[in-house]
């Protein structure tokens, strides 16, 4: 199986924290991914309405941009394109006539699409393909019982056809976790939706859904929480600052990407990090626990 | 069926009536504190065809398709799909629940390129 790196447009800024860290660490395990020459914005979510083709367009225009690098898999990082794309792939595999219509739209294209790609998250990947144990073997810094919760939100779980692990209670993040050395802390909310883009035009629901959440996880003992989704990272972390003034019990909690911590303890530089792309400075935290150097 | 039923039960892909009232969506909703109309309440309006009072509730547009109602539900009733049903209904008419130019450039820049995507895709026609 040969897979293309989709990467998505916030990985490519708001996000580039979560690329460099994700392509080191993936370099220090020995997996090698090559980005699309080309692609496009997904459209970061899937169009619930039956009659609206027109939003799995985008999707699909990246699923046959794959075909014509040769390769027959898609790897995404971010759980929304892998949530919109992977969606729309499904239904271009179990619906024909849906298939029949989009590739007639997009006559021009070279190639025509038969939901024939694959779309996979790279947690999937780690887990099924290299395997955690060859994960933890490969860690040259441990994280030294560091105390992490995993937020899974919404993308990577749901709905339950195209999830990567279990539904309600999802494992794959704390298992990787553990196998860096990390102390796994479970926490109800860890499914909890965080409101994703109500963040744009009602910033207050997602402070509620923060405060939940993140003093969920401090309850439980966390020390850091880890995400997979630039959305979720956006506004359990960026969206502290509003929580704060709106709740003044609010206690402050660093959040970082999964790929981070992992770079951190596959050997790869801080500079790969990029900690400054954080509100809640990660930094005393990992100076503590001697992952990087004060 | 009047024609507003059988639009939402169209768009949606799902059968109103196989509801039976649990209230296990409600239960789970993260934003149910939000809402007017509740999720529940949202399936035995549209089964009852009450078009004005879910076109104007606030609910409609608090939902963010997070599908915990959807993976819960005991009937595999998908009723965030019920929901997005009812907000193409607006937003077919062009009644857009956002609008970007009233976002400064400060909020506009602040936020990820996804949440302004998603944001407009979900509310705006």
């Amino acid at each position: 199986m040969k897979l293309a790196y989709y990467p998505g447009c916030t990985l490519k800024n708001h996000a580039k924290n979560f690329e460099d860290s994700a392509l080191c660490a993936m370099e220090a395990l020995g997996v090698t991914v090559e980005e699309l020459d080309r692609w496009n914005c997904c459209g970061t979510v899937f169009s619930l309405a039956t009659d609206d083709l027109i939003h799995h367009l985008a999707p699909v225009r990246n699923l046959i941009r794959v075909k014509e690098a040769g390769a027959d898999g898609m790897l995404t990082l971010c759980a929304m394109c892998f949530n919109t794309i992977k969606r729309s792939n499904e239904r271009m595999k179990s619906s024909p006539e849906d298939l029949a219509v989009i590739n007639e739209f997009m006559y021009r294209e070279q190639v025509e699409y038969g939901g024939d790609v694959s779309v996979y998250h790279l947690l999937e990947l780690l887990r099924d393909e290299l395997t955690f144990e060859k994960v933890a073997a490969a860690v040259k810094k441990s994280l030294g019982g560091m105390k992490v919760a995993s937020y899974y939100g919404c993308y990577l779980v749901r709905p339950t056809e195209i999830g990567i692990d279990d539904v309600e209670n999802p494992v794959v993040l704390d298992d990787l976790m553990t196998a860096l050395g990390a102390e796994a802390i479970d926490f109800p909310l860890k499914t909890e939706c965080c409101a994703a883009y109500q963040t744009v035009d009602n910033p207050e629901i997602v402070a509620d859904r923060t405060y939940q959440i993140v003093s969920n996880a401090l309850d439980q003992g966390a020390e850091v929480m880890v995400v997979s989704c630039p959305l979720c990272a956006f506004n359990l972390d960026h969206r502290q600052k509003l929580t704060a003034e709106k709740h003044t019990d609010f206690r402050h909690i660093p959040v970082l990407y999964f790929t981070q911590l992992m770079a951190l303890a596959l050997g790869c530089k801080e500079e790969s990090l990029k900690l400054d792309l954080h509100y809640v400075d990660p930094k005393p935290l990992l100076e503590k626990k001697r992952l990087i150097q004060p | 069926m009047g024609p507003f039923v059988a639009k939402v039960q169209e768009l949606s892909g799902q059968n109103l009536l196989a509801c039976y009232q649990c209230g296990k969506c409600s239960a789970g909703c993260p934003v149910v504190s939000q809402m007017d109309i509740l999720p529940n309440q949202i399936i035995r309006f549209a089964q009852l065809g009450l078009e004005d009072d879910l076109l104007e509730s606030k609910a409609i547009w608090v939902c963010a398709s997070c599908m915990t109602c959807n993976v819960r539900c005991p009937k595999g009733i998908n009723i965030a799909e019920i929901i997005e049903a009812l907000r193409q209904i607006l937003l077919r008419r062009r009644a857009d629940h956002v609008d970007v130019k009233e976002l400064t450039g400060a909020e506009r820049s602040e936020v990820p390129p996804i949440a302004l995507i998603s944001s407009l895709r979900k509310f705006t026609s």
